[in-house]
């Protein structure tokens, strides 16, 4: 089924260039990172983990939401979302490709990545997380490839299919779950050592994920004419406005610990990220914007008439993922690192390398996507015409 | 639930996994310390000594910039050190106390590893690149294995991690050979001059002290200086409310 | 064959590409510079016989690597003994061992790897100049209280 992705109109291939170009500007950005070593990105001694790793954050996320529609589909027979867990699956795919990516490109020695593997640490959280992110990935690729070679055949899928896709499901939890113990076991950084890390994570990650669903799918219909129906869009609106409603509401309870019990570096965090700290202010307008963008997008989506009007819902999943980017992709990793273990405040912006280098990454992710959504579509278009 | 035999063979074999699971996986998640060491090196740092005769701090951390290769790094943000000078009330932030002497406040601490008893860095490190060492519970670097994820400097409570984020040899202007630099791309600290101390010899910080403003001993030893000093003189430590036991004491 | 043409144009560009190495070396033959080793002159003895050093060096050197980092297992050992060189305990040390008598890096080390075009990254990090240690020190020095037991020594 590779071959469809080498078939396409001229404005599929202009837009498979352009992404070949920006994945090859990051290339040339890695590798002068990779020679220069990481004194080219603006990470320091203090703030340790800057945008890579915020990204992969993110990312992990958005991989983890497919199991937002394999779940009603697999386990609950919701059969309207039949035509979307494909795309779910292939979106995970990209997203885990993508994660991975960005942890390579912010290791100190990449090279010796395999170490990890070689000397197997079960007390670390970074062991447990490099392994489910490649079981998450093997078990997606096997079962969209199972899953679409089978619709394309006509048949159903093999039996034995059914307990890996079963098996997908707690595992896609647990890549979040495992990537909030990374943070919210250290000791030394309060603003990430809170219990309701792995909750509020899963809780962005299935809005993020649907609310980034929802807009592929109203693409989709645009430029190529696929149609999920605006049923499973609905509900995919539906499960993404509970958990934004969720993920502000964890927000809220996690301002309330630190300001009700006053305890002062804990409040700091939270000062930095939306008033600034000694004179940094670098984060306070995207943190506030953020806010602004989560609360919109909330009435735009608790609001059946704006929710059920799909250029309105457009907007409303744009300002949604948006909103946790944001928070997550920017804000949750500087505020982590800042200030310091020893009470300094150093300011943190990505510099133009780092800048292309993740840019890159996105660009990869979005090739790999698009890649295999031209596979999924072409499948299903060419059904359609045999009958 | 009826039982038949195969059944209870099934729950006996699950009942017993976990069981014999149970030990070893508590030990992974509870981050036991770990009681078996044979010697526990620690310092007592005399910050009141110390402030006596300022000049010894720059002389603790210039032996030990020249026996390992530290670079001087000019951008601050990328700095490396292992042993370094800090104001008191960053060195210990838990001690917010508004009428502590002012002079007291603003002076300098030297800073450097607590090889923890319990180590944070330890439990993350996801290569074991850093490990503790049973035999003195030094806590140890290996910069062949690591591969640079810097999780143990965000792990770390204390700041006392530096990253290599350049080639380290291009700020360094003498080498010591009896000791390698390291490469880009790699976490170091202090690591108690383990290669001085399998020699018989003092962490090159102790050594240029000539009045005990830094003692270097074992805690299991009873009788060691170190002991006794710890024994009559009320010390503190850096976050001891984080649980990682560290073994660097300050004497105010 | 569809394109018959075009496709044989380009296999024979792809051979000609894939052999470049082979046939510009017969219009232009530069022999490679065979190793030419110079080998201390003030020691005699290595620490194992020549054919065994050619050969498993780097194996050597990576088993060295754990024992002294991991095991903080120091000294040499040949035969149940301490194995000395000039009378001193000898450590399992790149720098302070082999480099100590094998002090000219280009004309032994570097020879035979250049000629094989391998690059070891032991030099990022492991100094390839030995020089006598110098720290400054105290007048009045201190003797350590601790008894530092002779560290185990390995089995060659």
């Amino acid at each position: 089924m590779l071959e469809k992705v080498f078939i396409g109109s001229k404005k599929y291939w202009t837009w498979v260039i352009f992404l070949c170009i920006l994945i090859g500007i990051g290339t040339l950005a890695f590798l002068h990172q990779f020679k220069q070593g990481l004194q080219v990105t603006d990470m320091s001694r203090d703030i340790t983990w800057g945008i890579y790793i915020a990204q992969f954050t993110f990312l992990v996320g958005v991989a983890a939401s497919a199991v937002m529609v394999v779940l009603p589909y697999y386990l609950h027979n919701y059969k309207e979302f039949g035509k979307i867990t494909i795309l779910g699956e292939f979106l995970a795919i990209g997203s885990v490709v993508m994660c991975m990516t960005f942890i390579f490109v912010d290791m100190g020695q990449p090279l010796r990545i395999l170490n990890v593997f070689l000397h197997p640490t079960p007390n670390s959280p970074m062991f447990w997380d490099s392994v489910s992110l490649l079981g998450y990935l093997l078990l997606n690729v096997i079962i969209s490839q199972v899953a679409l070679k089978a619709e394309k055949n006509g048949v159903k899928p093999p039996n034995w299919i059914k307990p890996i896709i079963i098996i997908s499901i707690p595992w896609a939890v647990s890549i979040h779950t495992v990537t909030a113990f990374l943070y919210s076991g250290l000791a030394a950084r309060p603003f990430w050592m809170s219990a309701i890390m792995a909750p509020r994570f899963l809780a962005t990650a299935f809005a993020a994920g649907p609310a980034l669903l929802i807009v592929l799918c109203l693409l989709l219909r645009n430029i190529t004419k696929f149609y999920v129906g605006s049923e499973p869009l609905q509900k995919l609106a539906i499960i993404a406005t509970y958990a934004m409603l969720l993920n502000v509401f964890f927000l809220l309870l996690e301002l309330f610990t630190a300001l009700y019990s006053g305890i002062h570096h804990h409040k700091l965090h939270f000062q930095f990220l939306y008033f600034g700290l000694d004179g940094d202010y670098t984060l306070v307008p995207f943190m506030w914007t953020s806010s602004i963008f989560a609360v919109i997008s909330l009435i735009m989506l608790l609001t059946p008439k704006f929710r059920k009007n799909e250029k309105l819902l457009l907007w409303a999943s744009i300002f949604v993922f948006l909103s946790i980017w944001l928070d997550k992709g920017l804000g949750m990793i500087i505020a982590g690192l800042t200030p310091s273990t020893l009470g300094h405040v150093v300011p943190y912006w990505p510099t133009t390398t780092e800048f292309l280098i993740s840019l890159g990454i996105f660009a990869l992710g979005t090739f790999i996507i698009t890649a295999l959504y031209k596979i999924a579509l072409t499948v299903r278009r060419q059904l359609k015409e045999s009958y | 639930m009826t039982m038949d035999r195969r059944k209870f063979l099934k729950l006996t074999a699950l009942a017993t996994s976990l069981g014999i699971a149970g030990k070893p996986i508590y030990n992974i998640i509870a981050n036991d310390t770990p009681n078996n060491l044979k010697k526990r090196y620690a310092l007592v740092i005399n910050i009141e000594k110390m402030l006596a005769k300022p000049e010894i701090l720059d002389k603790c951390i210039k032996a030990c910039k020249k026996a390992h290769n530290i670079p001087d790094i000019p951008n601050k943000k990328k700095e490396i050190k292992w042993i370094w000078k800090e104001q008191f009330k960053h060195a210990f932030l838990e001690q917010e106390n508004e009428h502590i002497p002012e002079s007291l406040k603003l002076s300098p601490v030297l800073l450097l590893c607590n090889h923890c008893d319990n180590p944070p860095c330890v439990s993350v490190c996801p290569t074991q690149a850093t490990w503790k060492r049973n035999e003195d519970g030094i806590v140890m670097m290996d910069w062949h294995r690591c591969i640079g994820c810097r999780y143990c400097m965000a792990a770390c409570p204390y700041g006392s991690r530096s990253f290599n984020f350049m080639n380290p040899r291009l700020h360094l202007k003498e080498i010591n050979s009896n000791f390698p630099t390291r490469t880009k791309g790699v976490v170091e600290k202090c690591t108690l001059c383990d290669e001085r101390i399998a020699e018989g010899k003092l962490p090159a910080c102790v050594e240029v002290c000539c009045n005990d403003e830094i003692i270097f001993g074992d805690l299991n030893d009873p009788n060691s200086k170190i002991r006794k000093v710890l024994s009559k003189t009320y010390s503190i430590r850096r976050k001891p409310e984080l649980g990682t036991q560290p073994e660097i004491y300050y004497i105010v | 064959m569809y394109n018959g043409g075009k496709i044989t144009i380009a296999i024979i560009i792809f051979i000609i590409i894939f052999t470049s190495p082979i046939w510009t070396n017969w219009l232009n033959p530069q022999k490679a510079h065979k190793p030419e080793i110079v080998l201390p002159k003030d020691y005699k003895e290595c620490i194992a016989e020549t054919d065994y050093m050619k050969a498993y060096h780097m194996d050597l050197l990576n088993e060295w690597r754990d024992l002294v980092v991991r095991k903080n297992i120091r000294y040499l050992q040949k035969d149940g003994k301490p194995f000395l060189i000039n009378g001193k305990k000898a450590e399992m040390s790149l720098t302070k061992t082999c480099l100590n008598c094998h002090n000219d890096k280009q004309n032994f080390c570097d020879q035979c790897h250049n000629y094989l075009d391998v690059s070891p990254y032991c030099w990022d990090c492991h100094v390839d100049k030995f020089n006598p240690l110098d720290v400054e020190q105290c007048p009045k020095r201190i003797k350590l209280e601790v008894n530092v037991e002779q560290n185990q020594e390995a089995k060659q």
